[in-house]
């Protein structure tokens, strides 16, 4: 009955938060009109490393409108263990504290922060602040870093140590073919549109209300009650629009403290934000070095696998990723070994950013996989096959599924790929070179125990809610469709509220593990509520649905219905009148391990993709266009397949840029991001981005999460540079083993 | 619609200020406003009106694109005081909830947008687009709406989207 029109899990709806965004109606951070703000603006520090000798403020304080310039001779008292500063990311080492003390750590850093009546004031007396340094000797250059890199003794939590094979060292130095080389990735920024913000309402009852750019509400919530001593019911965090983050969120920014402190201090609302170049005074992808030796037969089968790579952090903390481990799982190979380490430079700690740890450690291994298929003379697509692990090849355990077999097969259907001429610089297009490369890529299916609440009121509205984030991802669609599936009302029926502190608790929203977990969360408090309905619709008269379990009857339409009797329907609105309810609400706390998750247990859980990339190279000018992709992905249920195919996109975006453009220079001199604006930091724009295909592979997995989804915010970046790179040569002949790979690399 | 809070404390800055008349989304008023003042800060900070965005505050990324008398600009690179007598369009004018612009549904249809941020300053600048009557294919409207960057990536969305309008204008 009806399910031909019924809306749920699988239906390709409009995000549900479009028209705010369309329409401008949509609020971020920094736009929250709050009555009496005082605006700030941020100084930095113009040294890598020293002290604060003096600042001078007299300039600035006579700037009209200025009404404090804070720094940390005058701040308010803060928290000074480092226990107080951590975060829910918990970065081993003792966390950045602004304008703690004289100490600079890295340049940019904010050391005062100008507060004036308007934007204007604050800005001009800002650039009037004048402060004097003692510098000590600093290092930017992460080469020189890499000298002194180290094993960090206390790891990150959800760092997964490599896990050797075989002998490698010896497989490699007996293998008949070989490939090996050191890669690299440049430091990238994230660079979300918004820039960094809050706005804090001081209430005057010594409680505040922080509408903040962050990718959780909680997170910050909790950070601003430890670090400046609020009892947890005096601050009240929001973040209902996030203008993209990537992972630059994930953390408390300084932005938020600063206004807090402010706020505190004057006892006022403020509003601080972030101006472009501040945007790389924070968080930035670490710096790679990944030093990669296969080993092969004649034949392309892998017997050898080497994998060591070092990534860049800064003096305070020991960022560490997941960069060595991808290869290792997903190649079948005897002899495998793997090292990570990580090198002290003199930034602020680098960060995770979209698919941290995969992006960087998985794509530069396949570039070198399309090195050792070119050695062994095997099409790089069928060497994949021929060294096809369909078990987790590290950890020698069974994944609750891998159709990566299938991705490959649709993704070259749809690409083309037998079409391939094998031999470098063999295909032509007028006077541009064209070239075909293919990658995998693979990413961890997450799930992170999280609660939400269902509320349903007598005329047929359904609120659901959660502390979960919408950092652009779809979240408030996926919470509406899960809803709707649920309790079968349509999505104009239901509202679904996140982006608030005082919402059912959540985990800041990254690692793809979002949609699963936000969904299942939301999947039982409606299966809670539909229990209350069919307990209430037993105080009907007659009760017409007799001795029912949940079990025997289905929600459709706004009804109670009997499977077996589909003609038997109790209107949720008889139900609650029945027994005399206005309104049925309940919350509910999905953690691992409910459901079906208990099978999958000792299993690995990965989604994976196939890409497939065309570019065009001119061979005059070095200049290479991404023409095609094909990026086909398993990645089990989805939930909003037009919301979903966006993440793919905006992936494989990043990934083009990551493969051609982002790069962010330091000049080792000053120990300073030089291109620290959108002029000279290049990321794609519309005319880099040609034709992109997303297909999502068949991959059903009621084991991996209770709704079988796996996640797929980081997946559509990872490989993808890689597969751009293989045509990069396929095109050209040139391996270029650094990424991005710009035109004086290509003409060098 | 939440009121335009902030306007009193830009008034009440007592320097240097000139009187500027701007039509706003139809509506005229006159601001006493710092000579110093870019549009966009106008906008966001002295009339509320947050559907144009701030995204670099240098020209370089077109998340603050609005018309001034039907032509798409940066108004982060305008200064408010220049402006006498302008008519100005912003996101807000195109269109509202419950009476959306043809490219406003054009967004939400394609899903050309993920975060949003980028968004009413994409359609601003595409109205501007159309409004010159240069942009046909596919390869022009690309390259013609380089200058609003998204880094979500729902680029090939938002061209979809475009085409959508244009071709039912043509």
């Amino acid at each position: 009955m009806a399910t031909a029109a019924k809306i749920g899990i699988g239906s390709a709806i409009n995000r549900v938060d479009g028209v705010e965004k369309v329409t401008g109606t949509a609020r971020y951070a920094a736009e929250h009109p709050v009555e009496n703000l005082l605006y700030g603006y941020i100084v930095e520090a113009a040294i890598a490393k020293g002290r604060i000798v003096s600042i001078d403020e007299e300039a600035a304080r006579a700037v009209p409108g200025v009404i404090e310039v804070i720094t940390h001779l005058n701040r308010p008292h803060v928290a000074w263990t480092d226990h107080s500063y951590q975060d829910e990311l918990k970065i081993p080492g003792s966390p950045f504290r602004p304008l703690y003390d004289d100490r600079i750590q890295f340049s940019q850093q904010p050391i005062a922060l100008v507060m004036a009546e308007t934007f204007e004031a604050a800005r001009y007396a800002a650039s009037v602040v004048e402060v004097a340094y003692a510098a000590e000797a600093h290092n930017t250059d992460f080469e020189v870093a890499v000298g002194d890199k180290y094993v960090p003794k206390k790891k990150r939590s959800g760092y997964t140590a490599p896990k050797n094979r075989g002998d490698a060292a010896q497989a490699f130095a007996d293998a008949p073919l070989k490939a090996a080389g050191d890669y690299r990735l440049a430091p990238e920024h994230h660079n979300p549109m918004e820039m960094f913000g809050s706005t804090v309402e001081w209430h005057g009852d010594g409680s505040i209300t922080v509408w903040d750019k962050t990718q959780g509400s909680q997170g910050v919530h909790a950070y601003l009650a430890s670090v400046f001593g609020f009892s947890k019911k005096k601050v009240r965090v929001l973040n209902p629009y996030v203008g993209g983050a990537f992972g630059s969120g994930l953390r408390p920014q300084h932005q938020v403290f600063l206004a807090v402190l402010a706020a505190k201090k004057l006892e006022r609302s403020v509003r601080v934000t972030m101006i472009r170049n501040q945007m790389f005074s924070h968080a930035y992808r670490p710096q790679a070095i990944q030093s990669i030796a296969l080993g092969a037969e004649t034949t392309g089968k892998l017997t050898a696998i080497r994998n060591a790579a070092t990534t860049s952090t800064s003096r305070y903390e020991d960022n560490m990723e997941n960069v060595v481990t991808w290869g290792l799982m997903n190649y079948d190979c005897p002899n495998a070994d793997a090292e990570y380490t990580v090198a002290q430079v003199d930034t602020a700690t680098s960060a995770d950013m979209r698919a941290p740890g995969a992006a960087t450690g998985m794509t530069l291994f396949e570039m070198a996989i399309d090195e050792m298929a070119y050695e062994a003379k095997v099409d790089p697509l069928e060497f994949r096959l021929v060294n096809y692990s369909p078990i987790d090849a590290m950890n020698g355990t069974p994944y609750t599924s891998k159709a990566l077999r299938e991705a490959f097969r649709e993704g070259a259907e749809a690409f083309g790929w037998s079409e391939r001429s094998a031999e470098p610089r063999s295909m032509r297009d007028g006077k541009e070179l064209v070239g075909w490369g293919c990658a995998t890529g693979m990413w961890d299916a997450q799930f992170s125990k999280t609660s939400a609440s269902a509320k349903l009121t007598a005329n047929g509205h359904l609120e659901v809610a959660c502390a979960t984030s919408d950092i652009g991802t779809g979240s408030y669609t996926v919470m509406t469709l899960v809803a709707a599936e649920t309790l079968g009302l349509p999505p104009e029926q239901i509202t679904a509220k996140l982006g608030d502190s005082d919402l059912p608790t959540a985990p800041v929203e990254g690692g793809s593990w979002g949609a699963a977990s936000t969904g299942a969360a939301v999947q039982l408090a409606c299966q809670a509520v539909g229990k209350k309905l069919l307990k209430a619709a037993g105080e009907i008269a007659g009760a017409p649905l007799g001795d029912a379990k949940m079990d025997d009857v289905l929600f459709e339409d706004g009804c109670i219905v009997l499977k077996d009797t589909p003609t038997v329907r109790v209107p949720f609105g008889d139900a609650m009148h029945a027994a005399d309810l206005t309104e049925i609400e309940e919350e509910e706390t999905a953690a691992p391990g409910f459901g079906d998750m208990w099978k999958g247990l000792h299993k690995s859980k990965n989604t994976h993709s196939a890409i497939f990339a065309e570019v065009k190279v001119d061979e005059e000018l070095g200049v290479v266009r991404v023409t095609r992709i094909v990026d086909a992905v398993a990645a089990g249920r989805i939930i909003n397949p037009k919301t979903a195919r966006s993440q793919i996109l905006g992936g494989v975006v990043m990934g083009v840029g990551m493969a051609l453009h982002e790069e962010t220079f330091p000049d080792h001199r000053l120990g300073r991001w030089m291109n620290h604006n959108f002029g000279e930091y290049h990321v794609p724009v519309h005319a880099d981005i040609h034709d992109i295909q997303v297909i999502f592979v068949d991959e059903p997995d009621p084991e991996v999460t209770p709704l079988g989804v796996k996640g797929l915010g980081e997946i559509g970046i990872v490989g993808t540079a890689a597969a751009i790179a293989n045509a990069i040569f396929h095109a050209t002949g040139k391996r270029v083993r650094s990424l991005p790979i710009t035109i004086d690399k290509i003409l060098d | 619609m939440p009121t335009a809070v902030n306007s009193a404390t830009y008034a009440a800055v007592p320097i240097g200020t000139v009187p500027t008349t701007l039509t706003i989304n139809g509506e005229t008023r006159t601001r006493a406003i710092e000579p110093w003042t870019t549009l966009l800060d106008l906008l966001r900070e002295g009339e509320d009106l947050i559907g144009t965005k701030k995204g670099c505050d240098h020209g370089q990324c077109g998340a603050c694109t609005v018309l001034v008398d039907g032509r798409r600009i940066n108004s982060c690179l305008k200064l408010a005081v220049t402006l006498d007598g302008a008519e100005i369009t912003t996101i807000e004018g195109l269109g509202q909830p419950g009476d959306l612009h043809p490219l406003q549904s054009a967004f939400c249809d394609h899903d050309a947008f993920q975060c949003g941020y980028c968004t009413p300053g994409q359609i601003c600048s595409a109205q501007g687009l159309i409004n010159e009557g240069k942009a046909k294919t596919r390869e022009e409207v690309r390259e013609l709406m380089s200058g609003n960057l998204c880094r979500c990536g729902a680029y090939s969305n938002i061209i979809d989207a475009v085409l959508d309008v244009i071709g039912e204008q043509a």
